[in-house]
């Protein structure tokens, strides 16, 4: 994921904060913030993530016109070979891309009014023989967020897992 | 408020109930506000029929969120150097979380006092569902 412009704002940090549940009036509330340590409005510590919004490529957005992997009239709107059993490799995350782990570091914590782009660098990739699904194939990606003035104000790196079949539930 | 150095030791835990009873209207909120629109989060037919899972989960990001809520109102607005977790199993609907952050080490770094933290979030069976590490500023 590569993004090119990603405005921090307001609005998205307050719809954020409520769909992690976090009522905390740093992210919200001008005046609480203006009286804080902080001194303005901050956005949560996972908010980077939300950078897909402004990448114009993700792939788990549904775009008009073009084919989207969710159910419709039917439960898949895309013939995929391999979606019989969630065996198929990305493509559209299906069954076998999921996130493994997810690390950042803050070199300052982002405000309304920064615009940030990401810039994404690939890291490791390894394997691992799962016992509840198979072979699992892990990539790592590297993602340094720069602020307007092109200072690094996050870094983050996350891990994507692929499995050869669905994750068994309650094992 | 932020962390005291005189006023924690290491082993110290705090610990908040994340979310009771997790509604897959909270999983779609999610994917609103973070862009992340996997059908595997939020359309059951192609979850179950097509992927084979036996229901939507959640983002694995989602359960991050919430855990940094914990993490936040225990050091404070703004404190957060590093956060960071692996997700060690999945979170589904009806799922209640509870999550713990345990003080690990007290230290200076270039003449700030840092904190570093374990923290573990696990659903009603108590199985771990996500463990991970966080790095905060503190006060003297």
């Amino acid at each position: 994921m590569a993004v090119e412009k990603f405005p921090v704002e307001a609005s998205h940090i307050l719809m954020f904060a409520r769909s992690v549940g976090d009522e905390n009036p740093i992210y919200s509330d001008e005046a609480h913030a203006a009286a804080s340590e902080v001194g303005k409005i901050i956005a949560p510590p996972t908010f980077a993530q939300a950078s897909a919004q402004f990448d114009p490529d993700y792939f788990l957005r549904p775009k008009p016109g073009k084919p989207w992997f969710g159910s419709g009239g039917e439960p898949t709107g895309i013939k995929r070979e391999s979606s019989g059993s969630g065996s198929g490799s990305g493509g559209g995350g299906i069954a076998a891309g999921l996130h493994a782990e997810q690390h950042f570091e803050y070199h300052r914590h982002i405000s309304p009014g920064d615009v940030l782009t990401a810039e994404v660098k690939p890291g490791k990739t390894w394997e691992k023989e799962g016992k509840r699904s198979g072979k699992l194939i892990f990539n790592e990606t590297i993602t340094e967020y720069r602020d307007q003035n092109g200072d690094l104000v996050i870094t983050a790196r996350g891990v994507g897992v692929r499995t050869e079949r669905p994750v068994d539930a309650g094992q | 408020m932020a962390l005291k150095q005189s006023e924690i030791k290491v082993g110290d835990t705090y610990s908040e109930r994340l979310v009771e009873d997790l509604k897959r209207t909270q999983i779609v909120q999610y994917a609103g506000a973070s862009g992340d629109y996997n059908p595997l989060h939020t359309d059951e037919v192609f979850t179950t029929e097509v992927a084979g899972y036996p229901s939507v989960f959640a983002h694995g990001m989602l359960t991050m969120g919430m855990t940094g809520k914990l993490l936040t109102n225990y050091v404070g607005d703004g404190r957060l150097t590093k956060y960071g977790v692996r997700f060690t199993s999945q979170v589904w609907p009806g799922d209640t979380l509870d999550s713990t952050a345990t003080i690990e080490a007290i230290r200076d770094e270039d003449g700030e006092q840092l904190v570093d933290l374990s923290v573990q979030t696990v659903n009603q069976e108590g199985r771990v569902v996500l463990s991970g590490t966080a790095t905060a500023r503190i006060d003297d």
